[in-house]
C-alpha cells in the first residue's frame, strides 16, 4: 500500500498536495484498492465553491460507490476531464491520478490533515 | 401437507442432529410475552378440488360482456404462444437475476426486450421495467427534478388522473410544485397555456399522447418548443401500441418517455400485474431508476449478459439511490418481449392501422346518435357525449352484454356527461353496429 | 442462406445448453409470427404526417415457431426454485403452487377490465386483508402496492402524513444497520434524514443505544424482525415502547414473516405499519424479478391514512371507497397486483392456520439444520439458534478463499447460490435462506457440495476461483459492462 511522505491525508481516504494556495486532491491507494476496479467518475465543474467535508464528487466500481470529500475549503480552478473519460487509471496509480486542484480558501485547515504516519496508522487499523 | 415435505421421521431425524427434542425449542428465541396464545383465526383449509371450484365460483361473478373500454387498460388479443413461454417453471420461478451464469435466459430476454422497447420509442435506454404507468411516471418525474435540480413541474390536465394522483403522492415531499395545464377544444394540452406557465424554473413538462381523451397530442411541435428549454420532456403513455403507426417520444424530443405497457401481451387481470416502462436518453442513464441489463463477456470471451449500472440502486446506494425499487415487473417485461418478437414490425403497424381503422368507423356511426365533442385525431379510444345521463347508458350497453366505456364524468370542462369508449381489434364490425343500436334505441 | 451468429454460433455446444443467438440475429424480412382479426371496416382517412412516425419500429421479424424455440432455448439457461434448492437469504424462494397458477388465470380474473364493479374480486382482495391483518395482528390492510419496496414506501407516506396531521413534523427516521437498502431508500423518498443504528455484540437492537438517538425530531423506527442475520430481536417490545414514549411510530419490516407466523404477531408488541411480501412468505412467484405485491397492514390510528381507494363491504355488497379525506393519496394505479393478490389468497385458503404455521416451523427446522451441519467447517455470524435464515462469515476460510468463490462453486454442484455480500454488518458474508420447501434429501446433498468445496478451498483455491465450469457461461466480465454499458443490440 502506497502512501507518499510528501501528501496530507483525510479519514476518508482521500489525499491533498498543498502547493502555496493551491491544493490538489485524489482519492488514496488504500481507497483505489478497498473500491475495486473503477468504472465511473463525476467531478464538479471549475467554479464551484465547497467547505472542507463536502461530497464534490462521486467515484464508483462494479458494486461500491462512494463519495469523494473535499479535504479543504475552497473554489475548483481546474478539473482532470481526460481522467473521468479513463477512471480505470486510478486504479493504476491513485496518487497520479488527481482529479480537482482548488484555490485554498483557509490556509490553517490544512494543519488538520493528517501526515503519512498518521495515515499509515489509519489504515492499519481499518484494516484489523 | 403437500407443499410441506417433511415427514415426522424426517422432523425427528433432523431435530436429532440439532440436539434438541421438538421443533419448539427453535423458537426460545422469541420471548415468552411475545408468544401468541391460540391459533390464527382464518377459514379452514380446502382441498384443491373445493379450491378449484370456490375460485371459479369467484372468478364466475365477472359482468359479462364485451370490452369496449379502455382509460389506461386496453383489451387486445394475447398470442397463445406468450402464455406458454411464461409459463416456463425456469422463468417464472426464478428470482432477480443476481448470478448471471445461471440467469442467462432473464438477462438476455430483458435485454432483448430494453432493445425491443427503445426501438418502439425511439429513445437510447430503457429499463428492465417498472410496476405500472402510473409508478412510471411518478419516478420520471421525480427523475426529471433529480437531473434539473428544479421543483416546478407542469401537468398536462388530459394525463390519467390515477397517473397525476400518483405523482403528487411520490413527489410531495421532495417539494415538487405542480402546475395543470387545461385543455383546449380539440381536447389537446392547451400550447398557449403551456408556454405560458412554463418558466427557467421548470423541473419537467409532462405530457400524455395519445392522452386520457384519446386525443393525439401535438408532440412534435411540443417537443421543438420544449428543446429550447431545460425542462425534461417527460412523455406519458398508456397505450404504447399507438406508437405502431405515431410519432414516437424520442422522435419529437422527449427526454424521458414512461408509461404502461399492458398492451403488450399482459392480460388485464382487472387492473395489475401491469408493466411499467421507462426509457431515456444516453446522457440521463445514471440518474435512471430501475436495473438495467447489459451486454459484456464470460472469462472465455462468449457473449454473455449482466445487471449493470447497479450503484444506482437501492441495494448499493441505499438512502443516495435513484429509486428504492427493488422487486420489479421483470415477468411481465418477458410477456411483452414474447409478444413484440411475434408481432414484429408489419404485425405491430398493421395491429395498430386495424385499431384506428374501427375506431373510425364507430365514431362515424355513434355521430348519428350522440355528440363527439372533441374535434382533435385520435387512435383507439375516444370521448362522446350520450343525449342521456352517462350512467344510464353504461346501464342499458351492460345489459346488452357490452362493458360500454368508463364514465368521465368532468375529466375535462364540458365533459360532465360523457363516455370514453375504446375500440381495438378485438371489436368487429357487427359488435359496433349493435352498440350503437343499443344507444339509438334510448 | 447461411447466417453468423456472432461469438456464440454453435448450437448444441454443451450438452443440451444450446446456444441461442439474439432475436434480433435471428430476424428474417418477411417472416411473420402474427395472426391478427380480419380488417371488416373501411381505410379512414389518413392522419396528418406531422403526427406519424417515420419509420417502422425496428422490431424483429421471425416465425411463431421460432419464436418459441427461441425463448424455450432462453429458459433452460435459467435456474428456478423447480429445478432444485435455491436459498437466497432474504427472499424466501419457497414453492410456488401450480393450482394458483390455473387460477389466477381463470377469464373471469384474467379477462376483466379493472373499471368494472366485479364483485367476486372485490370480495376476494377484502378476505385477503383481512387474513393478512389477522396473521401480522394488525387492524386494517391495503392490497394496493405492487411489491415490498412500494409497501415500505407506502408506509413511510403513511408516517409522514400521520405526523404532518398532528402538526408535529419530525425529519429523522432510525435504521438499524442490518437493514435491507429498500428501508433508507424509502425513508428518502419521504425526504426523511436517516440516523443508522449500530447493531450490538449480538447482532440485534441495543435498548440504550436506541434511547440514546431517540428524541421528539424522529419520525419512526424501520425494523426488521427477524432481522437480516436471522435472529428474532428479543428488545423488540422495548424498543417500540422507547419509540412510543418519545411520540415515534414503529415500521415494521415484513420480509421475514416467513419466519413467525402462527408464533409471534408484530401488532402485537407495538408495530403500527408493516408490510408484506406475497411474494415470499405467500408463496406467489418471484417471476425472474416480479411482480410481487406488497400489501401494508395498519393499526386502527393509521387507517384514515391508507392509499385511496380502499374497499368496504357493505350488506353483501363490495364497493371502492374513495372519500377518504386524510389519505396520502394513491400509490399506483388501479387496485394492485391482483393477480399476485388471487394466488396469496388461494395459498392461503389451502394451508389454513395450521398449515401457515407448520411451514414457519419447517422453515427455521431446515435453517438451523443447515446451521448446525455446516458450522464445523463455516463460521457462523452469531453463534445461537436462528430462524428462518442463517448467516455464515468468509472469515477463517482456507487460503483466504472469498465467499463470492464458494458461490460461484455452487453452481457447479447444481444449486443456485445463497445470498452474498448481505447483510453489510457480516465480513464475506453468505445467508442461507432454505425455506420449508425443501426435503432432507435435498438439504444434505447441499451440505455435501458445501463440505466438499470447504476441501477444494483447503486443496487447490485456485479451482474455486474460476469457477462455475459447468454453466452456460463462465465467470462474466462486469467491469466491462459498467466501463462501456451496451444496454441494447446494435441495429441489423
Amino acid at each position: 500500500m502506497k502512501i507518499p511522505a510528501d501528501l496530507r491525508y483525510t479519514k476518508d481516504h482521500e489525499w491533498a498536495k498543498i502547493d502555496g494556495g493551491t491544493a490538489t486532491f485524489g482519492i488514496t491507494d488504500y481507497a483505489q484498492d478497498a473500491l475495486g476496479d473503477i468504472v465511473f467518475l463525476e467531478l464538479p465543474t471549475v467554479g464551484a465553491s465547497f467547505k472542507a467535508g463536502d461530497a464534490l464528487g462521486v467515484v464508483e466500481s462494479v458494486k461500491a460507490v462512494s463519495d469523494i470529500f473535499a479535504p479543504l475549503s475552497g473554489e475548483v480552478t481546474a478539473v482532470n476531464e481526460e481522467l473521468t473519460k479513463a477512471p480505470e487509471t486510478i486504479n493504476t496509480d491513485a496518487y497520479a491520478a488527481w482529479m480537482v486542484k482548488i484555490k485554498i480558501a483557509d490556509p490553517n485547515e490544512a494543519k488538520a490533515l493528517m501526515d503519512a504516519a498518521a495515515y499509515k496508522k489509519l489504515v492499519a487499523e481499518v484494516a484489523k | 401437507m403437500r407443499y410441506l415435505p417433511h415427514t415426522d421421521g424426517d422432523i425427528v431425524r433432523m431435530l436429532t442432529a440439532i440436539g434438541i427434542s421438538s421443533i419448539d425449542e427453535l423458537f426460545t428465541t422469541i420471548p415468552e410475552p411475545l408468544r401468541m396464545q391460540g391459533d390464527l383465526n382464518l377459514p379452514e383449509p380446502m382441498d384443491e378440488a373445493y379450491l378449484r371450484r370456490h375460485m371459479s365460483d369467484l372468478a364466475d361473478q365477472a359482468p359479462a360482456g364485451s370490452c369496449f373500454a379502455g382509460g389506461g387498460a386496453y383489451r387486445h388479443y394475447i398470442p397463445a404462444a406468450i402464455d406458454h413461454i411464461v409459463r416456463r417453471n425456469e422463468f417464472y420461478t426464478a428470482y432477480t437475476p443476481y448470478q448471471p451464469e445461471i440467469s442467462q435466459g432473464t438477462l438476455q430476454a430483458i435485454f432483448e426486450f430494453q432493445t425491443m422497447i427503445t426501438r418502439l420509442l425511439a429513445l437510447d435506454v430503457a429499463n428492465a421495467s417498472m410496476y405500472d404507468g402510473a409508478s412510471a411516471t411518478a419516478e420520471a418525474v421525480l427523475m426529471a427534478m433529480r437531473t434539473t435540480k428544479l421543483k416546478r413541474v407542469l401537468l398536462s390536465a388530459a394525463l390519467h388522473p390515477q397517473y397525476q394522483e400518483t405523482i403528487a403522492t411520490y413527489a410531495k415531499w421532495a417539494g415538487a410544485e405542480f402546475v395543470t395545464v387545461p385543455v383546449n377544444a380539440e381536447g389537446r394540452t392547451d400550447f398557449a397555456a403551456l408556454k405560458k406557465a412554463l418558466n427557467n424554473q421548470t423541473a419537467a413538462v409532462v405530457v400524455q399522447s395519445p392522452n386520457y381523451l384519446g386525443v393525439i397530442e401535438d408532440t412534435r411541435v411540443l417537443g421543438r418548443f420544449l428543446a429550447r428549454h431545460k425542462a425534461k420532456f417527460v412523455h406519458v403513455f398508456t397505450e404504447p401500441l399507438a406508437f405502431g403507426k405515431l410519432v414516437p417520444p424520442g422522435a419529437c424530443g422527449a427526454d424521458i418517455a414512461c408509461g404502461e405497457g399492458q398492451s403488450l401481451g399482459i392480460p388485464l387481470s382487472f387492473g395489475g400485474p401491469g408493466l411499467g416502462i421507462l426509457a431515456t436518453r444516453l446522457v440521463d442513464v445514471r440518474q435512471m431508476p430501475g436495473r438495467l441489463v447489459g451486454e459484456t463477456v464470460d472469462a472465455e470471451g462468449k457473449r454473455a449478459f449482466c445487471l449493470t449500472l447497479s450503484t444506482r440502486e437501492q441495494h448499493i446506494r441505499r438512502e443516495k439511490a435513484t429509486s428504492n425499487i427493488c422487486t420489479n415487473h421483470g415477468l411481465m417485461a418477458l410477456s411483452a418481449a414474447v409478444y413484440m418478437a411475434l408481432m414484429g414490425r408489419e404485425g405491430l403497424f398493421q395491429l395498430a392501422k386495424l385499431n384506428r381503422a374501427k375506431t373510425e368507423y364507430m365514431k362515424s356511426k355513434l355521430a348519428e346518435v350522440a355528440e363527439l365533442p372533441l374535434t382533435g385525431p385520435t387512435f383507439n379510444e375516444f370521448v362522446w357525449k350520450p343525449r342521456q345521463p352517462a350512467e344510464e347508458v353504461l346501464q342499458a350497453l351492460a345489459k346488452a352484454k357490452f362493458i360500454g366505456g368508463v364514465a368521465l364524468n368532468g375529466a375535462a370542462p364540458g365533459l360532465e356527461n360523457a363516455i370514453l369508449t375504446c375500440v381495438t381489434e378485438l371489436c368487429s364490425r357487427k359488435e359496433i353496429d349493435r352498440y350503437v343500436e343499443v344507444v339509438r334505441a334510448l | 442462406m447461411s447466417k453468423s451468429y456472432g461469438p456464440c454460433d454453435t448450437p448444441g455446444a454443451r450438452g443440451l445448453a444450446l446456444c441461442e443467438p439474439t432475436l434480433f440475429e435471428r430476424s428474417t424480412p418477411g417472416r411473420v409470427g402474427y395472426s391478427l382479426p380480419r380488417v371488416d371496416v373501411n381505410e379512414p382517412p389518413p392522419l396528418p404526417a406531422e403526427l406519424l412516425r417515420d419509420e417502422p419500429a425496428a422490431w424483429p421479424e421471425l416465425s411463431e415457431v421460432e419464436v418459441v424455440r427461441h425463448f424455450t432455448r432462453l429458459s433452460q439457461y435459467n435456474y428456478g426454485v423447480d429445478s432444485g434448492l435455491y436459498p437466497l437469504g432474504s427472499c424466501t424462494m419457497k414453492y410456488n403452487p401450480k393450482i394458483n397458477e390455473d387460477v389466477c388465470r381463470l377469464a373471469g380474473f384474467a379477462d376483466v377490465h379493472p373499471a368494472v364493479a366485479h364483485q367476486g374480486l372485490l370480495r376476494l382482495i377484502y378476505e385477503l386483508e383481512q387474513f393478512l391483518a389477522e396473521i401480522a395482528g394488525m387492524d386494517a390492510v391495503t392490497c394496493q402496492p405492487a411489491a415490498g419496496a412500494h409497501g415500505e414506501l407506502t408506509g413511510m407516506l403513511i408516517i409522514r402524513a400521520y405526523h404532518a396531521s398532528r402538526n408535529d413534523p419530525r425529519s429523522k427516521v432510525i435504521i438499524p444497520d442490518t437493514a435491507h437498502g429498500t428501508n433508507p431508500a424509502s425513508a428518502a423518498i419521504c425526504n426523511y434524514q436517516v440516523v443508522p443504528l449500530k447493531s450490538n455484540e449480538q447482532g440485534l437492537i441495543d435498548p440504550d443505544a436506541l434511547a440514546a438517538v431517540m428524541d421528539e425530531s424522529v419520525a419512526a423506527i424501520m425494523i426488521t424482525n427477524p432481522n437480516t442475520l436471522g435472529l428474532f430481536e428479543e428488545n423488540v417490545d422495548r424498543a417500540a415502547h422507547i419509540v412510543h414514549e418519545r411520540g415515534g411510530l414503529v415500521y415494521y419490516d415484513g420480509a421475514n414473516l416467513n419466519a413467525i407466523m402462527g408464533y409471534t404477531r408484530p401488532g402485537d408488541f407495538g408495530a403500527d405499519v408493516l408490510h408484506f411480501n406475497l411474494h415470499k412468505t405467500f408463496s406467489t412467484p418471484h417471476g425472474g424479478g416480479g411482480p410481487g405485491a406488497g400489501p401494508v397492514g395498519v393499526k386502527k390510528h393509521l387507517e384514515p391514512f391508507l392509499p385511496r381507494p380502499v374497499i368496504r363491504k357493505k350488506g353483501r355488497q363490495y364497493a371502492l371507497d374513495f372519500d377518504r379525506p386524510q389519505s396520502i393519496g394513491r400509490m399506483r394505479s388501479w387496485c394492485g397486483n391482483v393477480g399476485v393478490l388471487i394466488r396469496a389468497y388461494a395459498y392461503i385458503r389451502e394451508m389454513g392456520a395450521a398449515g401457515l404455521k407448520r411451514s414457519s416451523e419447517l422453515a427455521v427446522l431446515n435453517a438451523n439444520y443447515l446451521r448446525v451441519m455446516l458450522q464445523d467447517l463455516y463460521k457462523v455470524a452469531q453463534d445461537r439458534p436462528c430462524m428462518h435464515e442463517v448467516v455464515f462469515t468468509e472469515k477463517g476460510l482456507p487460503n483466504d478463499v472469498p465467499m463470492l468463490d464458494v458461490a460461484k462453486r455452487l453452481m457447479d454442484y447444481g444449486f443456485h447460490p445463497p445470498t452474498i455480500y448481505f447483510p453489510l454488518v457480516v465480513k464475506g458474508a453468505m445467508m442461507i435462506e432454505p425455506t420449508e420447501s425443501f426435503e432432507p434429501e435435498s438439504l444434505d446433498a447441499f451440505i455435501t457440495a458445501m463440505r466438499d468445496i470447504y476441501r477444494e478451498a483447503q486443496e487447490n483455491p485456485a479451482l474455486l476461483h474460476h469457477a462455475p465450469y459447468n454453466t452456460v457461461v463462465r465467470r462474466l466480465d462486469e467491469v466491462r459492462a459498467a466501463r462501456n454499458p451496451k444496454l441494447t443490440a446494435d441495429m441489423e
